[in-house]
């Protein structure tokens, strides 16, 4: 029994447990920020352990779950968003009107639940990675129970949810029911061209784009978004897509190249509504939480591309933007924590005269959402260079054509709110004060996706040694 | 009971009518109470199924589990909710034809799906929860704690919202 492979999946679950009875030894009305310290410290600790496990290859049992580069990269990048998340959340998590402790917890769990699904190599190990990951954000996301629309939000991610899993375990039991097994390997060598195979593929599929918010499966984001508190939309959008990919990518490379059906089809027709319908329907919103739904949808379409090829590069482009998405998604929501905190919403017209009030929460959410459109020098540049550009070279000119040409349109609605902070009038005088954890979140994501737009070649380096443990 | 044999075949066709006709009832019953009972009776008759397959072990968890403990809660979960008339405690919607349409679709796909791949029917063999119990703690024991994880943090969950709601009231 290979407990090694497991280190950091079960590092994270005692870190949560002991957050979990610290809470209990605590007075009632004491601060909890002192566990939100804890919190962000051990999993600082787990990320700089964790750098020195590249190479490392493990399967715990029969390869049911399985230790490589790729689930590294993956659970880092997932470490990292957890850590900055739990910086920005510091004061929101204060201000919550009862369990606070438990807040971090969950938030844990649900990283447990994404780290989990970057390893399963196997179908029931990748269901419960989801269902793990999934329950939490269902708290998470009605977190709030005092406000309408963060229980609304809740209901709905519920239902939906649920829906989105019982469609995928039944595509799953469809899998099992051709080849008789339930890992990939064995999948890989048993699944046969047959009909079933046609719809239990489409609604495994489906599940993931449930996960990734690719339409027509992206109904829930926009309502979810805005109901949830911010933090955990930040990591809803960040987490649970990234977590989506690395399950799906994992599944698409080792399972379904095989079988002789057109997969890459069906995500060329997922990745172009995604962006289409992602890049349109943000133009409208006022609201940036719903806004910013959209824009994930649209990346999802992105991210979705890279997937066409069916080769390392284009899912080193994957894993390459996921890593930079979570930088600038950090960026976004630890400024609109800051500025909802000050004006108590969320719309473009409360983000109006920023750059006068606070020039640095205007700078950094400028450079999030440019890297998010994709202009250099910025990170996200780089990123859809890789994706488009693997994309092209798999023969597939239209998509890329047409993520480029959408990449233009969504520089209008990201210049919007630019526009806003830097030519609107501010709707109060009142001063605004920012709480140091979130700037200091804030700065550091700027200056990352900064520092990866000019200089890309470390991590696309790790990226592609990452992506090489799953092509061979 | 012998796989294939006629009374084999006719138990298969008389639980599976239980459980769909239970099913059917669930959802156009207008008193919730009513959906909730053959909610549970739903799960007996998969629970039936289980049996045919010579699934023992799991039928008997979903005797237990689904029929017993979770059918219970939710009868007990409308009794604490506020609602005005139990009569009308589940009414339909209008999309009842678009949702039959949306239904069909699905069901015939599947259908189709079913019927028209060759199946690799083995022999089986009788699972034991011994066996059962053992694969959970070896090549299965990443996802079994992990479901142990999910059922900690539901815990933690429904104490949190209780709280939040009353923090409301």
């Amino acid at each position: 029994m290979n407990f090694d492979a497991l280190m950091l999946e079960m590092a994270v679950a005692l870190l949560a447990l002991l957050i979990l009875v610290a809470d209990l030894l605590m007075e009632p009305g004491q601060s909890r920020r002192k566990l939100g310290y804890l919190a962000i410290a051990g999993l600082t600790g787990l990320l700089l352990v964790s750098l020195g496990r590249y190479g490392m290859q493990g399967a715990f049992f029969n390869g049911l779950f399985l230790q490589d580069d790729y689930a590294l990269f993956f659970k880092q990048t997932f470490l990292i968003g957890a850590i900055l998340v739990c910086l920005f959340s510091l004061d929101t998590v204060d201000n919550l009107p009862h369990s606070r402790a438990e807040f971090y917890v969950l938030l844990l769990f649900a990283v447990v639940g994404m780290m989990i699904l970057a390893s399963a190599n196997d179908l029931i190990t990748l269901y419960v990675g989801i269902e793990l990951m999934t329950f939490s954000f269902f708290i998470l996301v009605g977190y709030v129970l005092c406000e309408t629309k963060s229980t609304e939000a809740a209901i709905k991610y519920l239902v939906l949810a649920s829906a989105a899993s019982a469609v995928m375990l039944y595509g799953m039991s469809l899998l099992f029911g051709i080849a008789g097994q339930l890992s990939y390997n064995a999948l890989a060598k048993g699944l046969t061209a047959s009909p079933a195979l046609i719809v239990g593929g489409v609604m495994v599929l489906s599940g993931f784009a449930f996960k990734i918010a690719a339409p027509p499966f992206h109904m829930w984001a926009p309502d979810v978004y805005e109901g949830a508190p911010i933090p955990v939309t930040a990591l809803l959008a960040m987490g649970s897509k990234a977590a989506g990919f690395a399950a799906m990518v994992r599944i698409f490379a080792e399972v379904f190249p095989g079988t002789g059906y057109p997969w890459p089809l069906l995500l060329l027709l997922l990745s172009g509504a995604a962006m289409l319908v992602g890049n349109l329907a943000a133009i409208p919103q006022t609201n940036l939480k719903r806004m910013l739904a959209y824009s994930s949808v649209a990346q999802a379409g992105y991210l979705l591309t890279g997937m066409l090829s069916g080769g390392f590069a284009g899912v080193k482009g994957v894993l390459f933007y996921l890593m930079i998405y979570v930088f600038a998604n950090v960026g976004a929501f630890a400024v609109l924590t800051a500025v909802s905190r000050h004006r108590n919403g969320e719309t473009i017209g409360d983000i109006a005269g920023l750059s006068r009030k606070a020039p640095v929460l205007a700078v950094v959410m400028t450079v999030s959402l440019l890297s998010m459109a994709g202009i250099p020098p910025l990170a996200g540049f780089v990123g859809k260079f890789f994706l488009f550009s693997s994309a092209i070279d798999a023969g597939y000119l239209w998509i890329a054509v047409l993520g480029f040409v959408l990449s233009m349109v969504s520089v209008y609605y990201y210049l919007n709110v630019v526009k806003s902070m830097y030519l609107g009038a501010p709707a109060d005088d009142r001063p605004f004060e920012i709480a140091m954890p979130v700037r200091v979140t804030a700065v550091f994501a700027m200056a990352a996706t900064l520092a990866m737009g000019v200089y890309p070649g470390p991590l696309s380096q790790l990226a592609e040694t990452a992506a090489k443990t799953v092509f061979k | 009971m012998e796989n294939g044999g006629l009374m084999h075949t006719l138990a298969f066709f008389l639980l599976s009518g239980i459980t769909l006709a239970a099913a059917m009832g669930v959802v156009f019953k207008r008193n919730l109470v009513h959906s909730a009972f053959l909610l549970s009776v739903t799960f007996l008759g998969v629970a039936g199924l289980y049996m045919t397959l010579q699934a023992e072990f799991m039928a008997a968890v979903q005797a237990l589990v689904y029929s017993g403990a979770v059918a219970v809660l939710v009868v007990i979960g409308v009794m604490l909710t506020h609602r005005q008339q139990m009569s009308r405690s589940n009414p339909p919607n209008k999309m009842l034809l678009v949702g039959a349409l949306a239904a069909l679709s699905v069901v015939g796909a599947i259908v189709w799906a079913i019927l028209a791949t060759p199946w690799k029917v083995g022999k089986g063999s009788v699972v034991t929860a011994g066996d059962i119990g053992r694969r959970f703690l070896t090549d299965f024991a990443p996802p079994f704690e992990a479901v142990a994880l999910l059922l900690l943090a539901a815990l933690i969950g429904a104490v949190v919202l209780f709280k939040g709601g009353k923090a409301q009231s």
